[in-house]
């Protein structure tokens, strides 16, 4: 198995801003969108398709590629603009994003666009689908994989624990899931809606092998997307601890930006500290 | 009389048996859904998922981009009710290949009570977009449906009864989608029936006949699409429509034919179902009785409606 360290982690960490700053120059055009979490979820995006997936944008379909599920998928201007940078998107159509009969709908389609495996947007339905893709896989002796990336209040839907419980009980290890815990939900912090913690435990007592980690950091988010499953017949659950808004001062950690679209000056801000904190 | 649920167990197994990528998919319902024979012939290919229905449409949605063919077998009422806003995105809007085969739907659960009944899963799964409803009359029909259903891709509902029924229809009939299928030559009325109320218009057609009322029957299982041309000619050509379904009059066949022929040549209908009330306790016999859908209560509204005019 692949080690980090070969992989070129200040590539990926290149991408992911320029990820960032296009999903917020998508978010400022359309005057529509979830800057807060797209930038909570853009380490995650980038390392999953700068360095794990075995996706090719010329074959999208074909049978044996891994599975992503984005559960968030009010988070659709992270995710175009990931798909962008794997060659499934031109970066040309990333302006039209949320634009009158645009393929890029604030929740994506699988339809109208080469890369997206479900149609997402409420939540809570990711796990399940990932589940049935893993499931898939287990049937059929295939050896590709399956990861799925929720958000933290997504997981107060029942049918994330409802798929939890399956996971287990089908001994998926060969599904990952990715919780995005930035610990803020559209209304107020996780803690202040429904208490999300123990989370980890929460899982593990659903019988998942849970990691915790830094979301924002590269390289464990590689190392550890590389060494999934952790235990094998268990499914593997990666705690990535992220900052909602990370990489711009004024929106991180803010329960505003949540779906609040950036100023023209806010934007021109926003990149120029992104693109700072690059070098 | 036969249960249609044992035809369509015995097709699957058979299907199953010549396609790998089929598998069924269940809600603890092994054994209500006559999956016990598939379940040992195929036991990795049987996914109970426990009773969690909105993880079972999503697991099913899965399968289907893995590259299954996933039945998704369980209690009408339970399987669409339930998980509704998983068949509208994850199969309706997706556009997955996922088939929904509801058992015992109506009032087969009888005296269980109304949540247990489903007569609101045709209005619920008409409105979504891609959705094709089946609901077929006998065993025959039954079997036939679920080898058509393997050979169209997208998301399907399978409405299957668990009351006895008589076969209607000539063994090794095929199902034609979108087709109402002429089961009685008819010129003063039409009678449009589909699931177990087939049998009960057939009845009501020899009835009517009796008092020189001919009437024209008209099997509706393919709800969606529906056959608009076989409608047309029957609000044209005949004195008038009546519906019959084990099912609410909101939102069903009645509803779906009553669109079309307001929309092309208006005449006068009667909508038989039941009448938007939850369902007072009583056996599936029984009710279907309280709500006048037996054949009495069909030729009464066939009388009724050629009165009325």
């Amino acid at each position: 198995m692949t080690s980090s360290f070969t992989i070129d982690l200040a590539r990926l960490e290149r991408r992911a801003v320029q990820t960032r700053v296009r999903s917020l120059q998508m978010v400022h055009r359309a005057k529509l969108g979830h800057p807060g979490g797209d930038l909570s979820a853009a380490d995650i995006l980038t390392a999953l398709y700068g360095a794990i997936l075995r996706v090719d944008p010329s074959n999208p379909d074909a049978p044996d590629r891994d599975r992503f599920i984005m559960s968030k998928g009010h988070c659709s201007a992270a995710l175009y603009a990931t798909l962008a940078g794997a060659g499934f998107l031109t970066d040309a159509e990333l302006d039209t994003f949320m634009a009158p009969l645009s393929n890029l709908n604030g929740h994506p389609d699988h339809n109208k666009v080469s890369g997206v495996e479900a149609n997402t947007g409420p939540l809570g339905h990711g796990l399940p689908i990932a589940v049935g893709c893993a499931l898939a896989a287990k049937i059929t002796g295939a050896p590709w994989r399956t990861f799925v990336l929720v958000g933290d209040g997504e997981l107060q839907e029942g049918s994330n624990w409802e798929a939890g419980m399956c996971a287990t009980q089908y001994e998926l290890d060969n599904l990952v899931l990715i919780i995005d815990r930035n610990r803020l939900q559209q209304g107020d912090l996780t803690e202040n809606t429904i208490c999300m913690e123990p989370l980890a435990e929460r899982w593990r007592s659903f019988g998942w092998d849970v990691r915790e980690i830094d979301g924002h950091n590269m390289g464990a988010l590689v190392d550890s997307f590389q060494e999934a499953p952790f235990t094998a017949g268990k499914p593997s659950c990666i705690l990535a601890r992220t900052t909602k808004g990370k990489g711009v001062s004024f929106m991180e950690n803010r329960q505003e930006w949540h779906h609040h679209v950036p100023t023209t000056d806010e934007l021109q801000r926003a990149i120029a500290e992104l693109e700072r904190g690059a070098h | 009389m036969v249960d249609c649920r044992e035809a369509y167990s015995k097709k699957l197994e058979e299907m199953a048996l010549a396609d790998e990528r089929i598998v069924a998919v269940v809600n603890d319902s092994v054994g209500s859904s006559k999956l016990n024979g598939f379940q040992n012939k195929f036991p990795n290919r049987c996914i109970n998922v426990g009773i969690a229905e909105q993880n079972m449409l999503g697991v099913s949605a899965g399968l289907a981009n893995g590259g299954q063919i996933p039945y998704v077998c369980g209690a009408a009422c339970f399987l669409t009710a339930r998980a509704m806003e998983q068949i509208k995105v994850d199969l309706g809007y997706s556009n997955t290949n996922v088939k929904l085969v509801g058992i015992s739907s109506g009032m087969a659960y009888g005296a269980l009570g109304a949540t247990h009944h489903s007569i609101e899963d045709v209005g619920w799964m008409r409105i979504i977009p891609n959705m094709t409803i089946i609901v077929p009359a006998d065993s025959i029909e039954t079997s036939a449906v679920m080898e058509f259903s393997a050979k169209q891709s997208g998301p399907m509902f399978l409405r299957i009864s668990r009351m006895p029924v008589p076969d209607l229809f000539v063994p090794g009939t095929k199902f034609q989608i979108g087709k109402a299928a002429r089961m009685r030559e008819g010129g003063d009325i039409t009678l449009m029936a589909n699931g177990v109320m087939v049998s009960r218009a057939l009845q009501a057609a020899d009835e009517l006949m009796k008092v020189g009322i001919s009437a024209r029957v008209l099997n509706m299982s393919s709800v969606k699409p529906i056959d608009r041309e076989a409608i047309e000619d029957a609000a044209r050509n005949t004195g008038g429509i009546v519906t019959v379904e084990e099912h609410s009059i909101y939102g069903g066949l009645g509803g779906a034919v009553a669109e079309i022929v307001a929309q092309t040549y208006p005449i006068k209908m009667r909508i038989l179902g039941v009448p938007g009330v939850f369902a007072p306790t009583g056996s599936a016999k029984f009710l279907l009785e309280h709500f006048g859908l037996t054949s009495d209560g069909i030729r009464s509204a066939a009388i009724q409606l050629l009165n009325a005019r």
